[in-house]
């Protein structure tokens, strides 16, 4: 049995993380609430994005000089996973989940003979696929959104990766993402960014319905060339805003949770010191009976 | 051919990505369209187009009620309304000829030291979009 004095410390400490733990979790809720505008407010620019783009593809559908971005290579040999991450651990399975995810994918891959690249994005994706896919690692993004994620941080990755395209670095590419659904619920999801994926409805549309209709202005293809690398942007954008309203979620759900145990484990802890405590007076007493008895 | 509810406004829409930028009924818009301004009343035909660098100019009425300048973007304009989707975009009002001036100078710099073609390209879109901004600041002032 542990002396009073030990379970006084531990019941002191135990304290201290809980009151470390509560305090993360209001300022993850708190952050949580911005980022989870920040996601909301994204939408729209990439709503109208993705429909202009399926309007132009649609347009451009069966052409032979489609751009690349948008019709791929015909060839998926080398596939880019941007793996993105928090930098920051302490939030529950955010981090290992994606983690998981994407090595379960890699696993897929390399199984079907393909060459995989990885580009982190967040250092936790970093530190837990470097012991196994260390050498796959071909870039590492830290410090993404620190204070704030802001549109221009994810268009300089999103440069980074078009330039790696137009070096004939990778075929397709692939993120990896926590998609936010609600406090408790993120929702592992990954995204093809390159080729473009075609919503399916559009397609089965046909090209009578709507490109036919569309007046382009200078051209398809000027329009393309210039979009196409936005809505890599904004897809990037789109995604880094989902994981970090995940991120704060998924903190806030932990602290919670570890908040509450903190609790459990003072309330154990009290009672045993209260325990301990009692037995020792009632010992300290039949001491002193039994030796006045004696006298 | 009328339908009843013909739409006797444009619903206007200026949309970045961080945000939706503005949202309203107007009666007529001009963009800076890549190969010319274009005004968009109600009932326009469907048009898809590059906008370059400039104003884009917001009419209740007869009157100008706002002028807002666009680093470049794109517009999606169909009878109902016109979309605009921009990467850069603020009130005419709140341009500021200096910093502009300042990011041309910083534009050309870089554009002198780099070699690579797709720094190039957007060193010299970055100078088109410092000169738009002059150009449009200069035309607030006057």
């Amino acid at each position: 049995m542990a002396s009073l004095k030990e379970l006084r410390g531990r019941i002191a400490s135990v304290k201290q993380t809980q009151k470390i733990t509560s305090a993360m979790k209001l300022v993850a809720a708190s952050k949580l609430k911005r980022a989870q505008e920040q996601a909301e407010a994204a939408r729209p620019f990439a709503e109208r994005m993705a429909n202009m783009l399926t309007n132009l593809a649609i347009g451009m559908a069966g052409a032979e000089n489609a751009p690349p971005l948008l019709a791929g290579r015909g060839q998926q040999q080398v596939v880019l996973m941007i793996v993105a991450t928090a930098d920051r651990g302490l939030c529950g399975g955010f981090n290992s989940s994606i983690v998981r995810g994407a090595k379960r994918r890699i696993a897929e891959l390399l199984a079907a003979g393909k060459q995989v690249k990885i580009l982190c994005v967040g250092r936790k994706g970093r530190d837990q696929l470097r012991r196994e896919y260390g050498s796959l690692i071909v870039e590492t993004m830290e410090g993404v959104g620190r204070t704030r994620l802001t549109y221009g941080e994810a268009l300089a990755i999103a440069r980074r990766v078009e330039r790696m395209f137009e070096a004939g670095e990778f075929d397709r590419c692939e993120i990896v993402y926590n998609r936010f659904k609600s406090a408790i619920t993120q929702i592992l999801t990954f995204h093809q960014l390159i080729p473009v994926e075609v919503p399916a409805a559009a397609e089965a549309a046909g090209p009578a319905e709507a490109a036919a209709v569309y007046e382009f202005e200078p051209d398809e293809e000027s329009i393309l060339k210039e979009l196409l690398p936005r809505n890599l942007a904004v897809q990037i954008y789109g995604a880094l805003t989902e994981n970090a309203a995940s991120e704060q979620g998924a903190r806030m759900t932990a602290m919670d949770s570890a908040t509450r145990n903190a609790g459990d484990m003072i309330h154990r802890l009290t009672l045993t010191y209260n325990r301990t405590r009692q037995a020792q007076i009632t010992r300290e007493l039949i001491e002193i009976i039994s030796g006045a008895e004696a006298l | 051919m009328a339908d009843g509810n013909r739409p006797d406004k444009v619903a206007f829409e200026l949309v970045a990505p961080e945000r939706v930028l503005a949202s309203e009924l107007v009666d007529m818009v001009v963009c800076p369209g890549a190969d010319g301004d274009f005004g968009v009343l109600p009932e326009h035909s469907l048009l898809m187009s590059l906008l370059r660098p400039g104003v884009i100019e917001v009419y209740q009425g007869s009157q100008v009620t706002a002028r807002i300048f666009v680093a470049g973007g794109f517009a999606e304009v169909n009878p109902q309304g016109c979309t605009v989707l921009a990467e850069e975009a603020m009130p005419v009002a709140e341009l500021d000829a200096a910093r502009a001036r300042q990011r041309l100078q910083d534009a050309k710099d870089e554009l002198g030291e780099t070699k690579e073609e797709l720094d190039r390209a957007r060193c010299e879109r970055e100078i088109a979009i410092a000169e738009a901004m002059l150009a449009a600041s200069g035309a607030a002032a006057a």
